[in-house]
């Protein structure tokens, strides 16, 4: 529960889209002959062409070693797709499903576009978020197609846009309406549809019964009028570009270069535009920072796949026990992928509660226009809210979200197991517990296991799932089963105190408070941890995570784990606990929340506190840079330390943990792509630099220590 | 045999249709096998050599359809339209009145069907009864269930005779799309609403001080499918490219619809249409949306509803209509009992319903063999097939449907399909597309056609299918009353 609370505001950076973006297509550099064929035969086959926009991925520029390799890609796809653009012979894009990256600049090089109205089709320039741009003359057209300011927001924000959206921006020229049931399966006789409807448009094209241009609103033309004025343009680009340093502090190189090469296209001419494109391309490819968020994609792919195989029994009826912000928000994230989800509680008013979470999720949806009204109330009749035990006999899966008490947690698993089916599978949602000593009282222990959500569940995309020695391979497939269906990014941990992502973070919070301590103000600190990277600062983190939950958990692994959490002063968390600042669901923390103030003030009455346990600072290791890496290096080893005791099975589950779970700089690609990309030496240098001040909670760990030993090492070979 | 036709001989002669009614049902047993086929030969021109049998069944009462009657249907906005739906469901009832003769006390209950309901008359059968004259002792009541609203006032009115609560039932349907309530929007009634309950003038002023002037946006009634959002010519153009059905196709439909139609009005054989007198204008004697066009004509219409590319357009579908129909139904021997000789059985019904998304408008594909299946009859021994016409594209979506292996498999759950009604036993009078469809009052005609097809052309077993909003669909046997 620490981590989970602690995240809620991760979801609105906009580098995180990467990770909400699925079936990911990338231009076919490897092949790029490959990609000449097929468009070559078809233009010999008739006036107009068609083609389905989803390339397969390919291992990107896995290839390319150098500089050149890449930008030479980068200049032969511009090539091919300029020869799309050039034919005399009309082409038509027919668009069904992802278009996205290279799809979508081969799109936008045809004369027309058709696209179906579904919600699997979506258009976007995701490259961004692997720290790159769009290298296929992308940067150069979007600007014309659809204006600079929306094609910059595409493409710096590398959102995925609905294809009614794309028609309304001039992204696409047609929609055709997906068919159900006819002659043939839906999906198959949709895809001719849209290839018929192509067709006419190819022809009307042809015979210029057509014409590819579009009728502009009102506003579209007065946009486009303006940015006609240099010094409008100037104006933008200025505007675009603080905001992008704004918000990436200067940590992402991509964007700004995006907005470079869009500038040196429109100010100086296409060849000028083409020509830098490819060697931005090239140099971005070539940066740590793409390294790291190709290497959180790839981790995220691994991490949708269920390692365990198919459940023998798949998941139909869910019970939740506890209908809290945990409670509610997994049941949300079932109801609406079809699972028929009893939530329980024990007081009429928690349930209540719980439900309108439900409810207004779902409602959330609607007014975006993600749902229609019809579809949320359908989704909402999959939940039953109920105070007994009552169709317990019919589920296949029950997750208890109670309070965070064993005892308590042992009481309803004894509840639980006298109502449940002997197939039923008991989840235990808890982020620190560990999942062995619940199990302890269950009859049935190879049926129990620890599936740790984040909060807000329906935006955290991490399920950190917890497996005891005795919990079976099937109970483990089908817990992954069930998050895979929740839309959750897995990683399967062993059983241990904190598991893996609670673990790694508690060290850095006595860190946190430790410089606290030693006088740095909290919004200094903020600072800091955001310019590193993290998306939230460590003083607001504690807040948002919650004062006592901080402390309890805090309690609890240093006693496991003894010396090497500690740190700062416990004392801290209690006496804030005593005063009632417990963070923002109190209103108070170390800073002062109120409902509608964006502002945040610092709690004045921490003052007194922190004066009390004063340390004095030690000069040699509190520069700005050292601050910051006391609290990543904390972090680092002790997730390189959860590698080394086999908690974690894989670097690239820590490193999606970390990221996707606690924050973790995404731009670093997580602790074990950062030891790899910073160097392990450089690291362990730190680490000693820090031990002889601090001692032993800066000890490196073993496998820290082999990996700096032997520089050849690497997590990811 | 002879003990069982013994008592015929008693008989006295006035009673022949008795002798006839009680006969059917015994054909069932196996001994008799051959007395159907007597009766036929006997009593129908029937033309059919094959063996026959009645659809009665045992101990449940026979329900006839005396008669029935319908406005003329008339585009919407035309002579009608400064009526009240009431007052079109009067004319149909004053119409049935004047047909059958009917002693108006001797109706026990009276049902119609409507789509769009007036807010002011929304049981709308009671308003119309009242002002025919019926007797204010028998009760009306109003049911809605999209385009197959008036099948389901005939099929309630079924239930209720032959499960013996009634005898006689007085069954239609009214629509009048010329005038539709629109309602004031939700914030704006919000406000009238408060108002009226505001006490003190500070509050009054307080709540006037809330309008803003988008409360005056008006709130149309809604054409799409509340479910998905969608409209139906919509979700047709998209049935219709579902099942690859070209705009030519359909074209050639609507112009065959409108061609018999037209054919069917010339020669007199719509016989279910009364006259009505509009009050302040001329009397209206027939249909008016019939208008047998040219292909060449039809092919310049643009899509009405796929914008620029989708193949439903105005001309292939049916139009708003405004009419009524009323028909008046019976237990059998209640009807022999008043002298009256019966057009029609109404035997098995189904309704059906399926997704509204994608299968919308294919109720009758999976309606009819259900029907069929219940009543123990296949394709082949239905002689008049009478389908409602809400799109060309629909009606031959629904054709390729039923003519498919694979959609039976994999969506009827059937192993074969369910095969294709001929062409020329189809909708021979016309249909939606050119008779014109006023939602509540349809299903009435589409019975009457059958019947009245039956009749004349020969024939014992019509087929009634049609589809409705909300993925619906209803199938209905109607078989002929010997003559």
């Amino acid at each position: 529960m620490v981590a989970c609370r602690a995240i809620g505001i991760l979801s609105r950076f906009s580098a995180f889209r990467i990770l909400r973006s699925r079936g990911y297509i990338c231009r076919n550099f490897t092949g790029s002959s490959a990609l000449l064929k097929p468009i070559l035969t078809m233009e010999s086959k008739g006036m107009w062409q068609l083609f389905e926009l989803t390339l397969p991925i390919q291992s990107m520029l896995a290839a390319c070693k150098t500089l050149q390799e890449v930008t030479q890609l980068s200049q032969e796809a511009q090539r091919i797709v300029e020869k799309l653009e050039k034919s005399t012979k009309p082409i038509v894009a027919a668009i069904n499903g992802s278009c996205l990256g290279g799809g979508l600049e081969v799109a936008i090089s045809c004369q027309y576009r058709i696209a179906t109205k579904d919600r699997k089709t979506v258009l976007g320039t995701p490259e961004v978020l692997l720290g790159a741009l769009p290298g296929a003359g992308g940067t150069q057209r979007l600007p014309k197609m659809v204006g600079v300011p929306a094609a910059l927001d595409m493409m710096l924000t590398g959102r995925s846009i609905r294809a009614d959206r794309a028609k309304k921006m001039g992204l696409v020229d047609q929609l055709v309406e997906p068919l159900g049931p006819g002659l043939k399966p839906p999906e198959e006789r949709t895809i001719e549809y849209l290839e018929e409807v192509a067709i006419t448009f190819a022809k009307g094209l042809a015979d210029k019964k057509i014409s590819p241009k579009r009728d502009k609103g009102l506003v579209e033309k007065l946009t486009a009028y303006a940015m006609t004025i240099p010094f409008v343009r100037q104006q933008v680009y200025k505007k675009v570009e603080e905001k992008v340093r704004k918000q990436t502090k200067g940590l992402y190189p991509a964007p700004l270069k995006i907005i470079d090469v869009v500038k040196t296209g429109i100010e100086q001419g296409s060849d000028a535009g083409y020509l830098c494109e490819s060697q931005k391309f090239g140099e971005l490819v070539m940066t740590k920072e793409s390294k790291a968020l190709m290497g959180l994609y790839h981790g995220q792919v691994l991490c949708k796949k269920n390692k365990f195989g198919a459940p023998q029994k798949d998941v139909k009826h869910l019970a939740i026990l506890g209908a809290g912000l945990m409670g509610a928000g997994i049941a949300q994230v079932s109801v609406d992928k079809g699972l028929k989800t009893i939530l329980k509680d024990a007081t009429l008013t928690a349930l209540d509660r719980g439900q309108q979470q439900v409810f207004k999720g779902l409602n959330d949806k609607v007014k975006k226009k993600a749902l229609t009204s019809f579809e949320r109330d359908s989704i909402f009749s999959n939940l039953t809210g109920q105070l007994d035990y009552q169709g317990f006999e019919k589920a296949d899966m029950v997750i208890e979200a109670v309070f965070e008490d064993l005892s308590l947690k042992h009481r309803v698993l004894k509840e639980v197991e006298a109502v449940i089916p002997d197939h039923c599978i008991f989840a235990s949602n808890t982020s620190a517990l560990p999942i062995s000593e619940i199990a302890a009282v269950s009859k049935r222990p190879e049926k129990v296991i620890g599936m740790h959500y984040f909060s807000p569940v329906d935006k955290m995309q991490l399920l950190e799932i917890i497996t005891t020695e005795k919990t079976s391979k099937d109970t483990s497939a089908s817990a992954v089963a069930v998050g895979l269906k929740q839309g959750k990014v897995i990683i399967v941990v062993k059983d241990g105190p904190g598991f893996y992502t609670t673990r790694c973070l508690a060290p850095m919070m006595s860190e946190v408070i430790r410089i606290l301590q030693e006088g740095v103000d909290p919004k200094k600190l903020d600072s800091l941890t955001t310019s590193f990277g993290f998306p939230v600062g460590a003083a607001t983190l504690v807040d948002e995570v919650g004062v006592d939950v901080a402390k309890h958990v805090a309690e609890d692994l240093g006693k496991v784990f003894g010396e090497r959490f500690g740190g700062g002063n416990p004392e801290l968390l209690t006496q804030m606990v005593s005063k009632g600042f417990l963070g923002r669901k109190s209103g108070k923390g170390f800073y002062i929340y109120q409902e509608g103030v964006k502002r945040k003030d610092l709690n004045s009455d921490m003052d007194s506190i922190l004066a009390s346990l004063k340390l004095p600072p030690k000069s040699e290791v509190s520069s700005d840079e050292d601050i910051q890496f006391r609290l990543v290096t904390r972090f680092v080893n002790e997730a390189v330390m959860c590698l080394q005791e086999g908690i974690l099975a894989t670097p690239a589950e820590g490193d999606i943990g970390a990221v996707f779970g606690l924050g973790f700089p995404p731009c670093l690609g997580g602790p074990f792509r950062f030891v790899d990309l910073y160097g392990a030496q450089k690291i362990v240098d730190r680490l000693k630099k820090y031990e002889a001040a601090y001692g032993k909670q800066f000890t490196p760990c073993q496998l820290l220590a082999d990996h700096a030993n032997s520089p050849n090492k690497k997590f990811y070979q | 045999m002879t003990i069982l036709t013994y008592p015929f001989k008693n008989l006295p002669t006035a009673s022949k249709w008795a002798l006839r009614f009680s006969i059917r049902p015994l054909s069932c047993s196996s001994q008799l096998r051959a007395a159907p086929v007597f009766v036929f030969k006997l009593y129908l021109k029937a033309v059919q050599t094959k063996t026959k049998k009645t659809l009665a069944k045992p101990n449940i009462r026979n329900v006839v359809v005396v008669d029935g009657v319908r406005t003329p249907f008339l585009l919407s906005g035309t002579s009608y339209k400064d009526l009240m739906p009431h007052d079109l469901a009067r004319a149909a009832l004053t119409g049935l009145l004047h047909r059958t003769s009917v002693p108006k006390e001797v109706v026990d209950y009276i049902i119609f069907g409507t789509v769009i309901q007036e807010v002011k008359t929304s049981n709308v059968a009671r308003e119309a009864a009242l002002g025919a004259g019926f007797s204010d002792k028998t009760p009306a009541h109003t049911v809605t269930m999209a385009c197959i609203s008036a099948n389901q006032a005939m099929t309630t009115g079924v239930g209720l005779i032959a499960s013996g609560q009634c005898d006689v039932i007085v069954a239609g349907g009214v629509e009048l799309m010329s005038d539709v309530p629109i309602r004031h929007s939700r914030k704006m009634r919000k406000l009238m609403l408060d108002l009226n309950k505001a006490k003190s003038m500070g509050q009054r002023l307080s709540l006037i001080s809330k309008f803003r002037f988008n409360f005056l946006a008006p709130e149309l009634p809604a054409v799409s499918e509340f479910s998905t959002s969608e409209t139906m010519g919509h979700s047709a153009d998209r049935l219709a490219a579902a099942f690859a059905v070209s705009r030519l196709e359909q074209d050639e439909y609507a112009l065959r619809s409108h061609s018999l139609a037209k054919k069917a009005q010339d020669e007199g054989l719509l016989s279910d249409v009364v006259p009505f007198k509009v009050p302040g204008k001329d009397t209206v004697t027939k249909d008016n949306g019939i208008r047998p066009s040219s292909l060449e004509q039809m092919a310049k219409l643009k899509p009405a509803f796929i914008k620029p590319y989708g193949t439903v357009t105005a001309a292939n579908s049916s139009f708003l209509t405004d009419g009524a129909s009323a028909m008046l139904i019976m237990a059998e021997e209640k009807a022999l009992a008043m002298g009256y000789k019966p057009k029609a059985y109404l035997r098995d019904f189904m309704y059906v319903s399926q997704d509204p998304k994608d299968q919308l408008l294919l109720g009758p594909t999976y309606a009819t063999p259900k029907v069929l299946e219940k009543a123990g009859l296949t394709m082949n021994d239905i002689d008049a097939f009478e389908f409602h016409e809400a799109f060309s594209g629909q009606i031959l979506a629904n054709f390729k449907a039923m003519d498919s292996d694979w959609f039976a498999e994999n969506y009827m759950g059937r192993k074969t399909k369910v095969g294709l009604p001929p062409l020329e036993k189809f909708n021979n009078w016309g249909g939606s597309l050119s008779l014109g469809h006023p939602f509540g009052a349809t299903g009435c005609r589409l019975v009457m056609a059958a019947a009245n097809r039956l009749r004349k052309e020969g024939g014992q077993y019509g087929l009634v299918a049609a589809c409705a909003a909300g993925g619906q669909g209803h199938a209905m046997i109607v078989e002929a009353y010997p003559k």
